[in-house]
């Protein structure tokens, strides 16, 4: 795995093409205004959201009910999806957890994939930069 | 001697303002967040239904059974003993049948102020606690030949009884049971504006049963308490649609926010003013329960659907103005406009008392319960939402 690239990560020519990642943040839906600020303010403008359905470690929350555990197994999540630079990712990472935490199980979860090509509908360019 | 007229009317009328529960109930629902929105549908129909049990058993006696010291009623007509097909005009089971409707709406109403947080059982307790020591004073009060009767208050379908202790209860509660978690922090949007625009046009349409219905006959009082009712409806939600619109863009929820708050300011009055009378009445109501709501929320109070702000301050608002707008020709008393100041005396006072009354027993009523079994749910099945947590269902994706 550790060695593993994606097949454009070195083009033809030998050189580095990939600079960019995709950034999908997993958090909890009542940060996501915070998150959202936060990153905007930091010039991060491109995302994609979705209402999902998900679950950690904790397999969901286990609620009590009459002294018997009842388990919630899916928790209302909201994940942000952001394609941005390689020198950016960090930055990313580091504001989504600042604002999305809450120090508590299911605070949720970043994960960093590395993207193969980027098109913009609107014209013909395939180029992060352009793009 | 039973009137065929008038009773098939009641009849009808105790069917409408039943859908104003579960109306109540797709209103609120619609204003909460998706993990509470079974909850608070579910919460009007429970409090329907235990209302319903406990007015038979006792309720309707403590509110209209033989007066005691103008205070309570007594225990006569307790599990409809004596109560019968007969009547004057209408059978007394049709009059009870139409007092036990209004009953249960108020419960639905309160259930604003603990919107999202409360514990199901602990509301049960409350509900039949409340709809005992608060509600069925009131209603004897104000219609049973209590001391606000005597004292010539008017209430023609329930301002006092129904929206001043609703909202003034809601936000007793509220203060007791404390804030939603996240509460000024998170987004707490409704998730569903059209359900808030259904209830609120249940509302509308059940108001008909409310006030016309109030008349107890169908006759022309009931035919003006009619039109007064749409016209004071019509009369808020444009009153506060320009309130809204000169701050920014008019949401939909406060158009039929303002119809409700003239609704709510009509029902005391709509068997004493003119029909005309219900414009400026409507739209007065509309500006003063969004001022009120404004300072709701410059506060930071989380009385959570804002019963408080409509209910309460626009049955104080309406109980008022009946004082001042109550005209002879219609209802048989002069307001303030009519050369009678004293009218809108009364009304003060009644006001006083009723909000002082249904604020306070409400939150004895609530820090008892509180300290007994707790009125809230825990914090994990608050942030998981009360409609897996306290009911095992949720609304879907």
């Amino acid at each position: 795995m550790s060695d593993w690239t994606s097949p454009s990560t070195v083009s033809p020519c030998g050189c580095e093409v990939v600079r960019m990642k995709m950034v999908t943040a997993v958090i909890r839906p009542e940060m996501f205004d915070a998150v959202r600020a936060a990153l905007e303010a930091d010039g991060i403008y491109g995302m994609t959201v979705s209402e999902v359905m998900g679950r950690g470690a904790q397999k969901g929350i286990a609620l009590k009910f009459r002294g018997k555990t009842v388990p919630v197994e899916l928790i209302p999540k909201v994940k942000i999806e952001m394609v941005v630079k390689d020198a950016d990712v960090g930055r990313v990472i580091g504001i989504c957890r600042a604002n999305g935490r809450t120090g508590k199980p299911g605070d949720g979860r970043i994960f960093v994939l590395p993207v193969e090509s980027i098109c913009r509908v609107r014209t013909d360019l395939e180029d992060p930069e352009e793009a | 001697m039973i009137d065929s007229g008038a009773t098939a009317f009641i009849l009808v009328c105790t069917a409408l303002v039943m859908l104003m529960t579960p109306g109540v109930g797709l209103f609120y629902g619609g204003l909460v967040r998706r993990k509470n929105f079974i909850s608070m549908i579910a919460l009007s129909f429970i409090a329907f239904a235990l209302v319903s049990i406990q007015w038979v058993i006792c309720g309707y006696s403590l509110a209209f059974g033989a007066d005691i010291s103008g205070l309570i009623g007594s225990l006569e007509y307790t599990f409809l003993q004596g109560v019968g097909m007969e009547g004057d005009r209408i059978p007394d089971l049709l009059f009870a049948a139409f007092q036990m409707v209004f009953a249960g709406l108020t419960l639905a109403i309160v259930t604003s102020g603990v919107a999202e947080r409360i514990k199901l059982s602990s509301f049960v307790v409350f509900g039949l606690l409340w709809t005992t020591l608060v509600y069925d004073p009131l209603a004897h009060w104000a219609w049973g030949g209590g001391w606000a009767a005597q004292f010539g208050a008017l209430d023609f379908a329930g301002g006092t009884v129904v929206h001043i202790s609703s909202g003034f209860s809601a936000l007793a509660l509220a203060l007791v049971i404390g804030k939603r978690l996240g509460f000024g922090g998170h987004g707490m949007e409704p998730n569903s504006i059209p359900m808030v625009l259904l209830g609120g046009a249940l509302l509308w349409f059940g108001w008909f049963g409310f006030n016309a219905g109030s008349a107890l006959a169908a006759d022309g009082l009931a035919a003006n308490a009619f039109i007064a009712t749409n016209i004071a409806a019509a009369s808020g939600a444009l009153a506060w649609l320009c309130a809204a619109w000169v701050r920014g863009r008019p949401g939909s929820v406060g158009i039929i926010s303002g119809a409700i708050a003239g609704l709510v300011a009509i029902t005391p009055a709509a068997g004493s003013v003119t029909p005309m009378a219900a414009i400026p009445i409507g739209a007065a109501a509309g500006l003063v329960c969004y001022g009120a709501l404004l300072f709701r929320v410059r506060e930071g109070l989380d009385e959570s659907l804002d019963a408080w702000a409509i209910h309460g301050m626009g049955g104080i608002f309406g109980a008022l103005a009946t004082g001042v707008f109550a005209v002879a020709a219609i209802g048989g008393v002069d307001g303030l406009l009519y050369g009678n100041p004293g009218q809108l005396l009364i009304q003060a006072v009644d006001v006083a008392v009723v909000v002082a009354y249904s604020f306070g027993a409400t939150y004895v009523i609530a820090k008892v319960i509180d300290a007994a079994m707790g009125l809230r749910v825990t914090e994990e099945e608050e942030y998981v939402g009360l409609d897996i947590a306290q009911h095992g269902e949720s609304v879907r994706v």
